[in-house]
């Protein structure tokens, strides 16, 4: 029965993640940006505005001049949470790459490091009177949700374990649309609800930052107004009938 | 805020962070006002003569087209994700402690109504999310707190998205003119570019008898005839340069340095009664419709007097709208010569010259001054200069080292692209908001007075025409005297030496030698 609802909470979490995604996408995608507003000092070329979108992307340029404590627990989350996610498409895999095999041991440390990171940023909002002021219920639960996550994941591992290798058989089962039978293991629910709700509410979130920053006109947009014309075609509209 | 007696040579004394953050005050600046616009200037502009009484279903579906007419203010409404990095970025907020001028939660004002109407999670768990219904009371509020940002986009160079509150304020002000709730200051001044040509009103008569007496003046001054020609037909470069430069302290005597700088390099130029405003407020009040209008008086007046170039006087604003948006509000701009950049700033034109050797200087004509440059916020963040990135920064800093002995920056947090707003920028630049306005200017103020201290600085010059008179009013405030802000091409002015000056000179020297040689034989 266990096996059921989660296989179902998982085709649906996942149709609900691609698609939800892919119209927010194509919502960013579509809408024109009217006017050039790079925050300048702006690259001159296309590369280098892909090199600015990287630096950002890569190591939170922005973040670091703005708030360096922000900037440290923050990027390890993301770093840690990178690692952990690549250590887990052994789950999906039935010959698992070289790669993913090597970063295992490295994996454990970033999920503890993961969580250390969302508990440092979870103290910041409470402690830091600015912080706690622009925080709503969700800012709070959002970072209680990763660190369920987190820390369920880790209580598989250090805790009380589960049948790792039952797991990755129902996930590859999942994949082939095959129902297997999934451990009836409490941290491990626990685990792959949360995780479900997270690529959930995925597109409706704040979690967008994580594409909307490529959509970003004051770092996406190459510093070249005076040289090329930009328009967007509601407001070349504008233009019909004039004398140029 | 730290008082300090520039008099004063002897023991410096710490004069505390310019970047300091203060404690939260609620409330702080919830009584500051902006007087609404007079029903006449709102029609000028297209808007609603006053508030309109299904404001909150236009309100609401403003917010929708603006969505799919703007990525900006979709994507920024979209992400945030509170992380705090702006919260002590804004000038206002940290002059005033009132935490709805942290950048977040400025935007947060509209977010939170866009959350309710828009958003999954606003309509169904308003209170997880932060989402509130859009009530007269946050219409009010709104019209408060926009009315709090110079849109410097300080906090968009923090942001890790690149969130830019300008963004958000901009389209603030479109919803709030919208629905009849426009800003006097800024609807009465559009009004008056779009009908007259300038900010000022002021017509073409009186803008040529200006023109002339200031050309008086400068053959007073210099001996020589530097013209400042009005409309004049097949001229080379037209200058479009804020209004404040005909009038206004010391904006005035930087439009003398631009005519200087013309003299000498002997081009022709003129400036336009009909395009005779290079601010744009349309910008101000996030209206494209208005802003195009305005723009297309440029091109107009370009292709009526027949110029090549066109070329921007100092001004922070303006230039944001010429470099990054006439292109695209007025162009193509095929018809002027395409050598040269288009449109061209006035720093450009002359450290050009510098760059060529053109311009000779005499330095210690500015001795009497210690410098330091304040980057204006809309030059440093939404325009450039030269040919490369950060151009803005350097081409008036090499201008003014060019005809200055003394130059001294201020600390580095606080120019360049990290500059501090000098307060009045963004429509805010009317007298009920003198408040706001020096709380908005004292991170600025503080940071001058930390190279007073360290380098005996006595002057800070700007580009821009806003910043200079939006100083010259706060400046008496924190210990210095109105005319301690100067025009960059004032130092330009005073410096300069003109070639037909130096003939003069030594025509009348043989003059005289004649003359008493004469008297000698007699």
């Amino acid at each position: 029965m266990i096996s059921i609802v989660y296989a179902l909470l998982f085709y649906v979490a996942s149709i609900l993640l691609v698609v939800g995604l892919g119209m927010k996408i194509w919502r960013y995608a579509t809408t024109p940006a009217p006017l050039k507003i790079p925050t300048m000092p702006a690259p001159l070329t296309k590369a280098g505005v892909g090199f600015r979108l990287f630096r950002e992307v890569a190591f939170f340029e922005s973040l670091f001049k703005s708030n360096k404590w922000i900037w440290l627990f923050g990027y390890i989350f993301h770093v840690a949470l990178l690692v952990v996610l690549l250590r887990h498409l052994r789950y999906f895999q039935s010959d698992v790459w070289w790669w993913v095999k090597l970063i295992q041991p490295f994996g454990i440390y970033a999920g503890f490091a993961m969580v250390f990171a969302l508990s440092a940023l979870l103290a910041r909002r409470f402690l830091v009177e600015r912080i706690r002021y622009i925080s709503s219920p969700s800012d709070y639960l959002m970072l209680l949700l990763l660190i369920g996550i987190g820390a369920s994941g880790l209580a598989m591992k250090f805790v009380s374990h589960t049948d790792i290798i039952a797991v990755k058989i129902y996930m590859l089962g999942l994949m082939r649309f095959q129902i297997g039978d999934l451990p009836t293991h409490p941290a491990l629910l626990i685990h792959l609800a949360l995780v479900a709700l997270l690529m959930i509410i995925f597109p409706i979130s704040k979690l967008l930052h994580g594409v909307g920053i490529f959509f970003s006109p004051t770092r996406n947009q190459v510093d070249d107004s005076r040289t090329k014309r930009h328009i967007a075609p509601w407001a070349k509209k504008l233009e019909e009938g004039e004398d140029r | 805020m730290v008082e300090l007696d520039i008099s004063n040579k002897k023991n410096p004394k710490y004069v505390g962070d310019p970047l300091e953050i203060p404690k939260l005050a609620c409330g702080a600046m919830a009584d500051s006002q902006t007087f609404a616009a007079h029903p006449k200037h709102n029609t000028d502009l297209g808007f609603p003569p006053e508030l309109i009484d299904n404001w909150k279903e236009v309100a609401i579906a403003k917010i929708g087209e603006l969505g799919k007419k703007n990525r900006a203010f979709q994507v920024y409404l979209d992400i945030c994700v509170k992380c705090g990095a702006c919260t002590d970025k804004c000038h206002y907020f940290l002059g005033s402690g009132d935490p709805k001028n942290m950048p977040v939660a400025r935007q947060d004002l509209l977010r939170s109504v866009y959350r309710r109407y828009f958003t999954f999670a606003g309509k169904y768990f308003p209170w997880l999310v932060g989402a509130r219904d859009l009530t007269e009371e946050v219409l009010n509020e709104w019209y408060t707190y926009y009315h709090q940002c110079s849109q410097c986009r300080r906090c968009s160079v923090f942001c890790p998205y690149g969130i830019d509150t300008a963004e958000i304020s901009m389209a603030a002000r479109e919803i709030l003119d919208s629905v009849g709730k426009g800003q006097k200051y800024c609807n009465e001044i559009i009004a008056k570019a779009k009908t007259i040509g300038n900010n000022l009103g002021l017509n073409p008569k009186a803008l040529r008898a200006t023109l002339e007496d200031l050309e008086e003046d400068l053959e007073d001054e210099t001996g020589v005839k530097v013209r400042l020609p009005l409309d004049e037909k097949g001229a080379d470069i037209l200058l479009i340069t804020p209004s404040a430069d005909f009038f206004a302290e010391p904006h005035i005597d930087g439009l003398l340095g631009y005519a200087k700088v013309f003299h000498q390099a002997g081009v022709s130029w003129t400036i336009s009664s009909y395009a005779s405003e290079a601010a744009n407020f349309g910008m101000f009040i996030g209206s494209y419709e208005n802003m195009r209008e305005l723009s297309l008086r440029v091109r107009k007046a370009a292709k009526d007097l027949g110029v090549k170039r066109i070329v921007f006087g100092e001004c922070g604003h303006a230039w944001r709208v010429a470099y990054s948006f006439l292109n695209t509000l007025a162009g193509p701009f095929d018809f002027l010569d395409q050598n040269y950049p288009i449109p061209q700033h006035i720093m450009e034109f002359t450290h050009d010259l510098i760059q060529k050797g053109e311009l000779k200087f005499d330095k210690s004509k500015n001795d009497e001054f210690r410098v330091t440059f304040h980057d204006s916020c809309n030059v440093a963040r939404g325009s450039r200069m030269g040919d490369f990135p950060g151009g803005q920064f350097e081409l008036p800093r090499d201008v003014l080292k060019a005809c200055c002995n003394h130059y001294f920056d201020m600390d580095r947090d606080t120019i360049k692209e990290s500059t501090l707003c000098c307060g009045g920028g963004g429509g805010l630049l009317t007298d009920e908001l003198m408040d706001l306005r020096t709380k908005g200017a004292s991170p600025r103020m503080t940071a001058l007075q930390q190279v007073t201290e360290d380098h005996g600085v006595t002057h800070m010059a700007a580009i821009c025409a806003i910043c200079k008179t939006q100083f010259s009013k706060v400046m008496p405030k924190f210990g210095y005297e109105m005319d301690n802000i100067l025009s960059v091409h004032q130092l330009v002015s005073n410096a300069i030496i003109l070639d037909d000056q130096v003939l003069e000179e030594e025509k009348q020297k043989a003059a005289q030698a004649v003359q008493e040689a004469k008297a000698e034989a007699k």
